[in-house]
């Protein structure tokens, strides 16, 4: 089955840390220094406790599916989902290179970089574990 | 302060049009505000309080205002998606209490019928947003953010996609009465699942329609309310919220409802229970499920049994729901359900709804809608009104 093309990211100075990152294949996420809780999506300034103490930190990739749906009317079907990180957050995400109608709750996924257009920074799926 | 009792709507207007491929946005806007206008018996010239959202044309409200001649005191382009005109009406009431205008007017109107609209393609809502470069390339259309929040109370709570099915069911059971809805077959839960999936757990008949239109209210302060020749629908409570994905700690099983809804009812201080009549957005079946839930009709969790079984139809069940069709079959104008939400509801209040889904001696109603989408980041509106 073909795949959907996927469009690049607009990326922005608060963000582009992250986005060289996955160019070498490293996924990252945000942690604050002052409060100690990682966050989704990324942000200069903690969305728990509002410190702009916040640090890139290294992401293991794992996690687990809280919630998805098939697009079945879209030229090439696709899997939008939210996943559960180890390190915490729950991040909107696709599920990709499976079989989409057997996915669900609660499975164990882990990252994969998808090339998007335009010769855009990789995005961060996931595949079944 | 409170705005209990400070303003009444006395003007209400749902454009006729579902396809307007021969008028202007603009033109859109103006015909709904001249038919709530006529509706309330004043004139353009009474209207000293402007509030539109983000389908009006132009700058805030600057476009619109000019090209009706508006001569205002008081302006206002709060935009909350889909449920804005809720809080608008709750906004000119707390402008007429302070002072700030006697007559407001709220307009809605758009063609994304004519335009070629669909809840499945995936929209760009502002390139600049903070979230757009972490979930645009995703592939989020209107309809997956709103079925992913289906499948997590499917797999939370036990919803199970007949109970889905029913709130489509109601809704169409009130079209068929509604000589404007886009839809007005009555239609059976197996027709809804029989209907193709368009995200799953969606199906197609889970879907509100795509229409053009519109709709205007006209809000008035006490003293003009009293002077006019139309029933009294007085503005008692109300509540607004939103609620988006909090830093990733994301709950896809409740809405911003949970904020609006207790504060509307503690301001007009009255309870779900003695609610008559209750318009709630229904862009999708699952949003009325998890609404009813947020605000207070049932238990978390039980939305999909309180629905089933005919529960929302007027005539047959608790609480008859969207009298007019709802966006599910009658009417979505601008791809936001606010307006008519309010509209049916003060037309229950007033006794003119359609006679065979009139609610009887319906003299508390409620509306209710939230606006963007469930899925990711949403408003929320509650306003609570009396006959008086
Ligand atoms: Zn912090």
């Amino acid at each position: 089955m073909a795949e959907r093309k996927i469009p690049a990211p607009g990326i922005n100075p608060e963000t582009e840390p992250f986005w060289a990152a996955a160019r070498e294949g490293r996924f990252l996420v945000k942690g604050c220094a002052a409060c100690g809780k990682n966050h989704w999506y990324p942000r200069a300034i903690c969305p728990f406790c509002f410190s702009d103490r916040t640090e890139w930190r290294p992401a293991s990739g794992r996690g687990v599916i809280y919630s998805v749906s098939v697009m079945k009317r879209a030229p090439e079907p696709y899997a939008i989902a939210y996943v559960t990180l180890e390190e915490g957050p729950t991040m909107m995400t696709n599920i990709v290179d499976c079989d989409l109608d057997a996915l669900r709750i609660g499975q164990p996924v882990r990252l994969v970089f998808k090339p998007t257009e335009g010769g855009g920074p990789p995005f961060p799926m996931f595949t079944p574990a | 302060m409170s705005i209990k009792g400070k303003a009444y709507i006395m003007g209400a207007y749902e454009h006729p049009t579902r396809l307007a491929k021969d008028k202007s946005v603009a033109q859109l806007h103006a015909e709904c505000a001249l038919g709530a206008l006529a509706d309330a018996g004043l004139s353009k010239e009474d209207v000293d309080g402007y509030f539109c959202a983000g389908d009006a044309p132009g700058l805030g409200p600057l476009a619109m205002a000019d090209y009706m001649n508006l001569k205002l005191r008081h302006l206002d382009s709060t935009d909350l998606g889909g449920c804005s005109y809720i809080a608008h009406v709750a906004h000119a009431a707390q402008a007429i209490a302070m002072g700030k205008c006697r007559v407001a007017l709220i307009t809605l109107a758009g063609r994304p019928r004519s335009e070629g609209h669909s809840g499945a393609v995936p929209r760009m809502r502002g390139a600049d947003a903070p979230d757009t470069q972490w979930e645009f390339p995703l592939g989020v259309a209107t309809i997956n953010a709103y079925a992913m929040c289906a499948a997590r109370h499917m797999y939370q709570f036990g919803t199970t996609p007949e109970q889905l099915a029913w709130v489509k069911v109601a809704a169409s059971h009130h079209a068929q009465h509604n000589p404007h809805a886009m839809l007005r077959e009555v239609v059976t839960v197996e027709d809804v699942l029989n209907s193709p999936v368009i995200a799953t757990p969606l199906h197609r008949l889970d879907c509100c329609v795509v229409s053009d239109g519109g709709g205007a209210l006209v809000v008035v302060a006490p003293e003009i309310a009293k002077s006019l020749n139309r029933p009294r629908v007085k503005v008692i409570g109300a509540g607004e919220s939103m609620k988006g994905q909090m830093g990733g700690e994301v709950d896809l099983t409740y809405s911003a409802g949970v904020r609006s809804g207790p504060a509307a009812f503690a301001e007009a201080g009255v309870k779900p229970a003695d609610i008559k009549y209750a318009s709630i957005y229904d862009s999708f079946t699952i949003t009325v499920v998890i609404q009813l839930e947020d605000l207070g009709f049932c238990e978390k969790g039980q939305g999909g049994r309180f629905v089933a079984d005919g529960n929302l139809i007027s005539g047959v069940g608790r609480l008859p729901f969207n009298t007019d069709g709802g966006g599910l079959c009658n009417n979505h104008p601008a791809n936001r359900g606010g307006i008519t939400k309010v509209i049916e509801a003060v037309r229950q209040l007033r006794g003119e709804a359609h006679p065979a889904v009139q609610v009887k001696n319906c003299d508390l109603a409620l509306a209710h809608g939230t606006g963007g989408l469930l899925g990711s980041r949403h408003g929320a509106a509650t306003l609570i009104m009396e006959r008086e």
